[in-house]
């Protein structure tokens, strides 16, 4: 175990670190974390034994860290380096070999197959096998990282110290670098200290983190609880967000750009002009992405687009792989599928509905295509499997203003409650039960934000942005439905 | 390869010069040299007298003070990280430069050793020399950089060589005898010199070559020595302190011979690589080779008349090592 009690030091007599304590235990990865000048390499040179302790002690199962020869010290604790001078030709293998300088004992240091087979072990682990006979100057940073990373291996150590590891490597380098780490961490109970930049990285890897400022621990915990927004704003003196890791259950920090709160441009605003219809396809266009949530074919989820289509297919529309049909439907048509979310209705789009509602510094633009065919009421599930017919009621809002996540999924809350009561005063049934529908069986809904503006917090039934959805969903649902109805009726009657 | 080459160098070294000694002749009377009962039959007596006591010291002093030079440089390299750097850049050749000049110059002679006055103040002089420059440049830095030790040193070898200039603007007649020595010489020596050198030659040398793993891993950064268990403290000093005791005395029995400990362990470092255990022997192997063959040019080139050895050395050494330096600044930039 290492243990670092009450540390203070620098370089000539100016303390950088201070007061620094902490542990480490087997097979365990500490993160360190800090803004420039805050001390992390001091901290990790002093037990690497570089630097001397000023004051208090570090040491290893029980021993301080100067009662350890430095070949013992070798053997315990090795250093991947930010970056080795390498001024001289060495090949890879006799790079690799030079770890095993603290095993090595006698005058004449002699070479045992032990040190071979160690040697051979670690640049296979570290993918380095194949470079043996490469000479260390000709090759990639990406390369030159692995072949010392396999030397500090070489010395079999209990301690790995790594200094910003992935500074020279490229993406896969880093995770393949990183998950090499966290198994030999659990599997050879080796423990790991690794200074990082990057706080996503840190938080993916590591089970503790240290967070440093102005030589001083500022936490030390989970990544949960050392990652939060404010803290790691305070720290590094900078705008960030916190958001969850789509697959792992850690936290992940996005830099805020300045030009991102940029006031001083004319606040964009959506407005009926946006949007184009014909019979083949509704578009609206916007000149900035919005933050969209949405259930559609193409861009369904969460992102930022620009382009959103509502397309017309026919009822006897089939294919397998719909997504991918949609994608080149609307590559043909000049969208480019990432920045577009598509949707698509049998409902005849000249019954589309839209209007712009406006209510003080808050206004939305909602667009309704809807056709009640496939009605159903979702509260029966006991019912024959239904075939997949495309959407019939599909509900856009674009909302000028800045919302917060709980604002989206409420207003898609509201949006829903309004649309169902819309179905009920119309009086649309369940063709299948008779009863009362609540929607279709493809409904689709999306929600568009500016996210420049008013910042809006909330979006229940009770809030301005809920009063607007809840009105303009009513009135344009009902519009389309007694549009489409209308025309059904026609068509009947005139048949 | 190191070894062929250096008995090639020998063998020619001796049987060529004013007089010239055929080849056979001077292997049968090395032979006879080393095993007795190799008799001498049909020999001129003349060739034997050249050979065993002019022609066999000159080479063999050659072949030291080339292989000290030599052995010195790779392990300054090594440890300095340098590949410019040589026993000069400590200010260690100046040192041993400025005690025999003194000798001179005062026209010392000690007693008890009388004629070997000169070499033992050069010893003298580079050892506090070097101890000067790493007190000095402890002084700056406790930890002792490289880039603190090679600036000191070269803080050291201009006020060294400007004592040097002094000392010769100051002296009338023995102006020609300074200057003859600072070129550097190995002829007219005899056996004595030998003597002198052999023994710091060999313990320098053995002490170096039992340091070879510690300057592979000093060769990648003190800090990183540091990581793989190296005591780099004690290390960077015994180092030092054999590079300067064989520095010291091949400058004293010969004079300041420059651009052997530049050029030899670059060229050990390209044939063979950089590693210090080969590095270190072959280094010995090549530098005492190079350093018969120039003197072998310097006494034939245009004879009877001798040129200073370091200005063979020089001439070779500049511009081989300004093609050198092109072409790994080609490597590196292509």
């Amino acid at each position: 175990m290492l243990h670092i009690q009450h540390v203070s030091g620098g370089y000539a007599g100016n303390s950088i670190v201070k007061d620094i304590s902490f542990e480490v235990r087997k097979g365990e990865m500490l993160g360190i974390l800090g803004p420039n000048g805050s001390g992390k390499t001091t901290l990790l040179k002093m037990i690497s034994g570089i630097l001397p302790v000023s004051k208090g002690t570090i040491s290893i199962d029980g021993t301080k860290l100067p009662n350890y020869s430095p070949k013992e010290l070798a053997k315990l604790i090795a250093v991947l380096p930010q970056h080795a001078a390498d001024p001289f030709s060495y090949t890879v293998k006799e790079t690799v070999s030079l770890g095993r300088y603290a095993h090595q004992k006698g005058w004449f240091h002699s070479w045992s197959t032990k040190d071979e087979e160690t040697v051979l072990r670690v640049m296979e682990q570290t993918g380095t096998l194949s470079l043996q006979h490469r000479n260390i100057q000709d090759l990639s940073g990406g390369e030159r990282q692995r072949v010392y990373l396999a030397q500090a291996l070489a010395q079999e150590p209990r301690i790995l110290l790594l200094d910003e590891p992935t500074n020279h490597l490229d993406l896969s380098y880093q995770k393949e670098l990183f998950d090499l780490l966290k198994k030999w961490s659990k599997e050879c109970e080796l423990m790991v200290v690794s200074i990082f930049h990057d706080l996503n990285l840190a938080g993916l890897y590591c089970d503790r983190l240290l967070l440093l400022q102005e030589g001083k621990i500022v936490i030390e915990d989970t990544p949960n609880e050392v990652l939060k927004q404010e803290r790691i704003q305070n720290v590094y003196h900078t705008k960030i967000a916190k958001q969850p890791h789509p697959k792992v259950p850690v936290p992940q920090m996005v830099l805020l750009p300045e030009w991102e709160n940029d006031q001083s441009e004319e606040v964009y605003q959506i407005d009926p002009s946006v949007i184009h219809a014909s019979s083949e396809r509704i578009v609206v266009k916007t000149e900035q992405p919005l933050k969209t949530m949405s259930s559609g074919v193409i861009g369904s989820g969460t992102g930022w687009y620009q382009n959103f289509v509502n397309r017309h297919v026919d009822k006897s529309y089939n294919f397998s792989d719909h997504k991918q049909e949609m994608a080149d439907y609307l590559k043909r048509n000049g969208f480019i599928p990432g920045e577009t979310v598509g949707m698509m209705t049998a409902v005849k789009l000249e019954d589309v509905t839209y209007k712009l509602y406006v209510d003080g510094h808050v206004s939305i633009f909602v667009v309704v295509t809807a056709g009640v065919g496939n009605a159903i009421d979702a509260s029966v599930i006991d019912r024959e499997v239904y075939d997949y017919t495309p959407g019939t009621i599909n509900t856009w809002i674009f909302v000028n203003g800045e919302l917060s996540e709980e604002a989206f999924i409420q207003s898609i809350m509201t949006a829903t409650e309004v649309k169902v009561k819309v179905l009920q005063n119309e009086e649309v049934l369940d063709l299948n039960t008779g009863t009362l529908a609540t929607g279709t069986s493809t409904d689709s809904i999306l929600i568009a934000a500016t996210q420049k503006g008013t910042s809006i917090e909330y979006a229940g039934s009770f809030t301005q942005l809920g009063r607007l959805i809840s009105k303009g969903v009513f009135e344009c649902t009902t519009e389309a439905i007694r549009k489409s109805r209308m025309r059904k009726e026609g068509m009947s009657s005139s048949v | 390869m190191g070894a062929s080459f250096l008995l090639l160098a020998i063998v020619l070294g001796i049987s060529l010069g004013t007089v010239k000694v055929p080849i056979l002749s001077t292997i049968q009377i090395l032979l006879a040299q080393l095993f007795p009962f190799v008799s001498l039959d049909g020999i001129d007596q003349m060739h034997v007298n050249i050979v065993s006591n002019i022609r066999l010291p000159r080479v063999i002093l050659a072949g030291l003070v080339g292989a000290a030079l030599a052995i010195a440089g790779a392990a300054f390299q090594g440890l300095l990280r340098n590949p410019l750097a040589d026993p000069y850049t400590l200010g260690v050749s100046s040192g041993a430069s400025v005690g025999a000049v003194v000798t001179l110059f005062f026209q010392l002679s000690l007693p008890v050793i009388g004629a070997f006055t000169l070499p033992v103040l050069s010893i003298l002089f580079s050892f506090l020399t070097i101890f000067l420059v790493i007190g000095f440049a402890q002084k700056i830095e406790r930890s002792m950089r490289v880039e603190t030790i090679i600036l000191t040193g070269i803080i050291f070898s201009s006020f060294l060589g400007a004592l040097i200039s002094l000392m010769i603007a100051l002296t009338g007649e023995e102006l020609r005898q300074i200057i003859g020595w600072l070129l550097g010489s190995v002829s007219m020596r005899g056996w004595v010199y030998i003597k002198i050198i052999l023994p710091f030659f060999l313990i320098g040398s053995a002490i170096l070559i039992f340091n070879g793993k510690e300057l592979n891993a000093m060769s990648f950064g003190e800090e990183r020595a540091h990581h793989l268990g190296v005591n780099v403290q004690r290390r960077k000093h015994i180092i030092l302190m054999a590079g300067s005791m064989l520095t010291g005395s091949a400058v004293a029995v010969s004079g300041t011979i420059g651009f052997v400990g530049l050029v030899i362990p670059h060229l050990a470092r390209m044939l063979w690589g950089p590693d210090h255990k080969h590095l270190l022997p072959l280094s010995v192997l090549t530098g005492s080779a190079f350093l018969i063959l120039a003197d072998l040019v310097s006494r034939t080139i245009i004879a009877p008349i001798e040129l200073p050895i370091g200005v063979i050395t020089a001439l070779i050494g500049a511009p081989v090592f300004a093609v050198i330096l092109l072409k790994t600044r080609a490597e590196r930039s292509g």
